[in-house]
């Protein structure tokens, strides 16, 4: 699956200037553009309240679009009512049917395609082996824990084999273990059957596990779209720096920009080297973001970037050790140090030198 | 991936026969409900004053009904030797001379007494459901009786009227001088006793009570259905609207509950009566002439729209109470998987809010089914209901024993009812909100 940009060309799936208000005051969802090729994964990811199971009515087809298009192919369905447009859908709290058996769950969307009974019978079958729970077809929802409702909620919006599925926040229930053995299930039936996902999640590591490419919103505007890599390692803003992963925020003003690396003068007035990605003029103000990993402690070698720090707090956390410095005004600045077995001597209240390589830190949106 | 149905899959441990004891060798059954017998004791003292109270409220006053309507002293009030007498007559011909002598005695002693609920017409009373036509003749009895002198008895009174000379009536008297007898359910399932003592059916025009049962049950099934056909809409629009929103629309449906119900029965009266609004509104529209005005009040169509609107609300509790828990995304899910809205619905939804139709149901055909205000006010002659003739009974008329039997079947239909309902729906599965 590519992860670079799909195009409107090939994509699947098609929201165009897509806008939405529930009351007509407030924009839920702003001017949203996303192109979804077929057989990707692609995961909303956000915090609460950001729009994504409203973009997810919308192509679902429970909530209408106040303004822009949505397509499904080279079809606009804004128009097409939610039983006809055959998507799969697995709802957060499962709306598994409580009155119905597993097996009667599961040929329900069958039955009302008047699929006949044999092929139904089989089809049934082959989706609770897929999520192996084939011995549990004469249960009730209500008999199953919810890691076996889950499953079959899977299994049902799998059965009759739509094009694409959309889920919000399945595994949202389920506790640690759980999630991320149906993190690796939900993956591999995504691979193996080739379907279009469009998964909702506030967990972001469920979101880097599982997607081909992560939509990240925040406040109906998506900050960013791309792999998961691309996500930690290229930040377009500091949302997305600060929403994904673990950062050290340094304020600072802009003082020379040449190609793609700036100078910026930090609040205590040292100066750095970092890496452009959206300051626009000399003068702005920034915010440096720089991953905790990436920082160095008495380097070595030479670095582009070298502060004074004082260490606050060790944290011993077995594979390495976290830091808590001091650093440039910033007391909350953390590294992490692998634990290479080479007990260095780290104290609290030590005085140290930090150092980092300009293209760690990117200079990104005050 | 194959290993994972081991972990989910919950093998249930299979039940072992030991029995459990403690670390001090008590078995854990016995201490369990030691520690528990406290706590339980305490619990059930919280239910006293309520238990109490149903007692004396529910428990005495129907026990009191069932025993009354198969007890009445009346002939043992008035006449105690004589009925013990009579028993021991066997029913041939006329009854001895010494009966009759007590008979007459008692007659007399019990005119002298003046007792409030003892004199001879109390007896008369109570014959006159049997045997019409008797109640002057025993209620003036004493005053024909102390003109004979001396004995013998027998004849002196059968010369007094040819009426005594019946052996239907003495029939009827030894019947009704035990104190219990079920002659009143008898006379409550429209039957009576022929000449010869065999049980048939009453005269036509006596027979009111088992046809008023039937129109009390056909009248309270379709004031049920037409609750559920009103009542379903209104709650699934409740329940789906925001809560503020149906909170409000809430206590408009309850507002019906904080009004008299005596005002709001009148209200209709106001409304159907044939000089009412809707007559009024038909004949300004021209549907109908004035002269064909239609009779809407004071008949079964009355009591139907007055008690339907009294008893709607019963409906809306529990139906509202259910669909609110039913979330929206089930709907969705169905309508996601291809479902039409109709489909997604019948299939759906709808079987998720049978818990509440099912208590509605019930709440309101059992409410029905007892209801008398609102048929005395507005039932007319055609309108009343069972519980009507009940109170007929025992205001009016002051045959309590029959209002007794009565409202006795009523109970056992009521209970036959709901029995038949648990059969068919279960009672644990309903829900009342
Ligand atoms: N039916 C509705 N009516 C009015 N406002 C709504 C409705 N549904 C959602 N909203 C509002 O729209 C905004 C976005 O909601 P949405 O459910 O899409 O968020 P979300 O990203 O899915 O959040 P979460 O992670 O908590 O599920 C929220 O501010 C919410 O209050
Ligand atoms: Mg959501």
């Amino acid at each position: 699956m590519a992860s670079g940009n799909t195009s409107a060309d090939n994509a699947y799936v098609r929201f165009e200037k897509v806008q939405k208000s529930y009351d007509g005051e407030i924009l839920v969802v702003k001017d949203l553009n996303l192109n979804i090729a077929k057989g990707e994964f692609v995961t909303m990811l956000g915090p609460s309240g950001s729009g994504k199971t409203t973009c997810l009515m919308m192509l679902a087809g429970f909530e209408p679009a106040t303004n822009g298009e949505i397509y499904i192919g080279d079809k606009s369905i804004n128009h097409i009512p939610p039983h006809k447009r055959g998507i799969g859908m697995v709802f957060q709290n499962y709306a598994l049917f409580p009155h119905m058996s597993i097996g009667e769950n599961l040929s329900f969307p069958l039955e009302v395609r008047k699929m006949n009974k044999t092929d139904s019978e089989k089809a049934v079958k082959r989706a609770l082996d897929m999520v192996q729970m084939g011995d549990f077809i004469n249960r009730r929802p209500a008999q199953l824990s919810g890691g076996q409702q889950q499953r079959i909620a899977l299994a049902r919006a799998l059965v009759f084999e739509p094009e694409l599925v959309l889920m919000d926040e399945p595994l949202g229930a389920l506790d640690k273990q759980l999630r991320e053995r149906m993190q690796y299930e939900i993956k591999h039936i995504h691979e193996n059957l080739g379907v279009t996902i469009v998964y909702v999640t506030h967990d972001q590591s469920e979101a880097l596990t599982m997607s081909d490419r992560i939509a990240v919103f925040n406040d109906g505007v998506i900050q960013q779209l791309s792999s998961a890599e691309s996500l930690y390692e290229h930040p377009q803003n500091a949302f997305v720096a600060q929403f994904i992963g673990e950062n050290n925020e340094l304020h600072g003003i802009v003082e020379e920009i040449e190609d793609d690396t700036c100078t910026v003068k930090l609040t205590d007035g040292t100066t750095v080297k970092a890496e452009k990605v959206n300051v626009d003029n000399i003068g702005d103000k920034t915010l440096l973001s720089l991953r905790p990993e990436r920082v160095e402690i008495d380097p070595t070698g030479k670095m582009d970037a070298l502060l004074k720090g004082r260490i606050e707090e060790l944290i011993y956390l077995g594979d390495h050790i976290r830091v808590r410095m001091n650093v440039a005004g910033n007391d909350e600045f953390i590294a992490k140090v692998r634990n290479r077995g080479d007990k260095r001597d780290l104290k609290e209240g030590q005085s140290i030198n930090v150092g980092w390589a300009a293209s760690d830190c990117k200079a990104l949106d005050g | 991936m194959t290993d994972s149905t081991n972990v989910t899959d919950n093998v249930p441990s299979s039940a072992t026969d030991e029995r459990l004891l403690t670390t001090d060798g008590v078995p854990l059954k016995q201490k369990l409900a030691q520690t528990t017998r406290r706590m339980r004791m305490r619990a059930f003292m919280l239910t006293v004053p309520l238990v109490l109270f149903l007692v004396i409220s529910f428990v005495v006053p129907i026990g009191q009904m069932l025993f009354r309507s198969v007890h009445n002293t009346a002939g043992t009030d008035v006449a105690p030797n004589f009925a013990a007498a009579i028993q021991k007559w066997n029913g041939e011909g006329l009854p001895s001379e010494e009966v009759f002598e007590l008979f007459a005695k008692d007659i007399m002693a019990s005119q002298k007494r003046r007792e409030i609920g003892k004199t001879p017409g109390k007896l008369g009373t109570r014959v006159n459901y049997e045997f019409p036509g008797s109640l002057s003749l025993i209620k003036s009895a004493a005053r024909k009786f102390k003109k004979i002198k001396e004995g013998p008895y027998k004849e002196a009174i059968l010369k007094q009227n040819k009426k005594w000379a019946n052996p239907t009536l003495w029939r009827t008297l030894k019947r009704v001088t035990r104190d219990y007898s079920p002659s009143f359910y008898y006379a409550a399932l429209d039957l009576k006793y022929d000449p010869d003592e065999n049980l048939v059916a009453a005269d036509k025009i006596y027979q009111i009570y088992v046809s008023n049962f039937w129109k009390t049950l056909r009248l309270s099934a379709i004031i049920t259905f037409l609750c559920f056909l009103l009542a379903f809409p209104v709650s699934y629009l409740l329940s789906t609207l925001p809560l503020a929103t149906s909170n409000l629309l809430m206590i408009l449906v309850l507002l019906p509950f904080w009004t008299s119900l005596l005002v709001r029965t009148t209200a209709w009266i106001a409304i159907l009566q044939s000089k009412g609004i809707i007559n009024n509104i038909l004949v300004f529209i021209g549907i109908i002439s004035d002269e064909n005005r239609v009779q809407l009040i004071y008949n079964q169509t009355g009591t139907i729209f007055a008690m339907v609107h009294i008893l709607l609300p019963f409906m809306i509790l529990p139906l509202y109470s259910v669909m609110k828990t039913i979330p929206p995304s089930y709907m969705r899910a169905a309508r996601s998987m291809g479902a039409t809205p109709f489909t997604a619905f019948r299939r759906v939804y709808f079987p998720q809010t049978l818990p509440g139709i099912a208590a509605g149901t019930l709440l309101v055909f059992i409410l029905a089914i007892g209801y008398y205000i609102t048929p005395a006010l507005v039932g007319g002659a055609d309108g009343i209901l069972i519980s009507n003739l009940i109170a007929n009974h025992i205001q009016k008329t002051l045959n309590w024993s029959l209002g007794a039997a009565l409202g006795t079947i009523l109970l056992v239909t009521v209970m036959v009812l709901y029995w038949i309902y648990n059969k068919l729906v279960g009672i644990d599965k309903l829900s009342f909100g």
